[in-house]
């Protein structure tokens, strides 16, 4: 069991903002994402796209941002628990117990979720027979390639992880690779080598196709796929991959007992603080009179909700305004020299 | 005002006025049409604003931009009628447009 002062859920620009506060007046704190990596809409959506209104920063892009956040935290020790989704909140006595789906588990009197639109996921087929066999022959992303060895695998999208794979497996598996147009988004080096096995007759490539049945009792044996909305053609199969990039999906959070309301928790504006004392929502998941989904305010929102961790965490000490220009204590906790 | 029709996966009609400047997503965002969530808010970064328009309307449309079609790939059972509504400015042009809203978004 992690005991900390403050969890924070989502590594997003909100969170990573967020530690550095509570760093700042003396709390420590964990972070959660289940993400495989740190910064949220900004590293998963749009790496590459410029920003032009965070604050005395006239342009970063969104994978700059984040590389600032993260150093701006280096001086403190965080611990982050990348790719874990935060499941369970449980009240006992005056402190939350938190469970993730790695088992992990935290006790903290303060648990301020930054979790942006929701958790980043998968996409799924859309056919609910799909279901039946994910994860034993229907994945969404690959752990073990060695299981397809010598298999036929079909592999659904037209981005780079869909183009990579269908190029690795094709090594040692026969590969369909199936796509809903003829143009593909990938890098345009892995759009040619897949038009070359394609042309060599290592990839089956098959455009303008959608998934429309998959078949099989026990085991997946067939899917039934169909061109330009009109004909069907059956392929026997072993494994279905879907690449189909990742959807934020608010998922467990709806079940913790807050008021939500069109996939935002409701705040006060005073702490950022929910229905449940001691849970907090900050950034683009919490919603008040006014709010704007920016960077910005996310920043705002973690800074007093932060404060408002201090008076649960430390119950017997006094929160103390200081400035981190003229705070011997902070410049200390910063590793910094003061003058 | 131009009017837009948004028609939910089960036939409902919603005929809403949607000033002229906002995009067909928010139309139905600020009048609660179920259906369209919008996670990114109109970014091009999500695919949840998803629509079928109407076919004969589908070529009095602007055509869509870099990127819409790339982000269509991961929109739910997307077909040749396909849009991101958050890329569609409503326009006196427009008045009367209908687009249908997909059983789901994700
Ligand atoms: C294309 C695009 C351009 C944008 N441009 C700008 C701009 O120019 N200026 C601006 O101010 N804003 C911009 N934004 C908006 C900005 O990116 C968001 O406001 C910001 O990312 C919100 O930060 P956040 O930390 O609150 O949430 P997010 O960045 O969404 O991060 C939330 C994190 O929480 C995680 N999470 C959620 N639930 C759980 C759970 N149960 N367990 C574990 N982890 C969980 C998610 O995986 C995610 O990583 C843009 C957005 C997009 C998509
Ligand atoms: S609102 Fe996200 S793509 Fe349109």
């Amino acid at each position: 069991m992690n005991k900390t002062d403050a969890l924070i859920i989502g590594a997003g620009p909100t969170g990573l903002f967020t530690a550095h506060q509570l760093k700042l007046i003396g709390l420590d704190c964990h972070i959660v994402d289940n993400l495989d990596k740190i910064g949220g809409q900004c590293i998963e959506l749009y790496p590459d796209k410029p920003i032009y209104d965070i604050p005395a920063i006239p342009e970063c892009s969104g994978k700059e941002l984040i590389d600032y956040l993260i150093k701006q935290i280096k001086p403190f020790d965080i611990k982050f628990h990348l790719s874990e989704r935060v499941e369970q909140v449980k009240k006992e006595k005056d402190h939350w117990i938190v469970k993730t789906n790695n088992e992990t588990t935290f006790l903290t009197p303060n648990i301020i979720i930054a979790g942006g639109v929701g958790s980043f996921e998968p996409r799924k087929f859309t056919l609910k027979e799909c279901e039946k066999f994910e994860n034993k022959s229907v994945f969404y992303s690959i752990k073990d390639k060695n299981i397809f060895e010598g298999k036929t695998v079909s592999i659904f999208g037209g981005g780079d992880s869909a183009l990579d794979w269908a190029i690795e497996l094709s090594k040692n598996s026969k590969v369909n690779l199936i796509h809903r147009r003829d143009d593909f988004r990938g890098a345009q080096a892995t759009v040619d080598k897949v038009k070359e096995l394609a042309k060599s007759g290592k990839i089956n490539l098959l455009t303008k196709y959608q998934i429309s049945d998959v078949k099989g009792s026990e085991k997946l044996e067939s899917i039934d796929i169909k061109y330009d909305e009109k004909e069907t053609k059956n392929l026997k199969t072993d494994f279905v991959l879907g690449f189909f990039g990742l959807i934020m999906q608010l998922g467990p959070i709806a079940n913790w007992g807050l008021n939500i309301d069109k996939k935002t928790i409701e705040v006060d504006t005073e702490k950022f603080e929910t229905n449940q004392k001691g849970i907090y929502a900050i950034g683009d998941i919490c919603n008040y009179p006014g709010k704007l989904k920016l960077i910005l305010s996310g920043f705002h929102e973690g800074a007093l909700a932060a404060r408002a961790c201090f008076k649960l965490a430390r119950p017997n000490e006094k929160y103390r305004f200081e400035f981190t220009t003229s705070s011997k204590t902070i410049k200390k906790r910063l590793g910094v020299k003061s003058d | 005002m131009p009017k837009i029709n948004y028609i939910e996966h089960n036939g409902k009609l919603h005929k809403i006025e949607v000033a002229n400047g906002l995009s067909v997503m928010e139309g139905a965002v600020q009048n609660d049409i179920p259906g369209i969530d919008a996670d990114c808010g109109g970014s091009m970064a999500c695919a949840t604003c998803h629509v079928y328009v109407k076919e004969e309307w589908f070529d009095k449309l602007e055509k869509k931009e870099d990127g819409e079609e790339d982000m269509l790939d991961m929109a739910y059972e997307p077909n040749k009628f396909s849009r991101l509504s958050c890329q569609l400015i409503v326009t006196d042009k427009l008045d009367g447009l209908e687009v249908t809203i997909p059983k789901k978004q994700a």
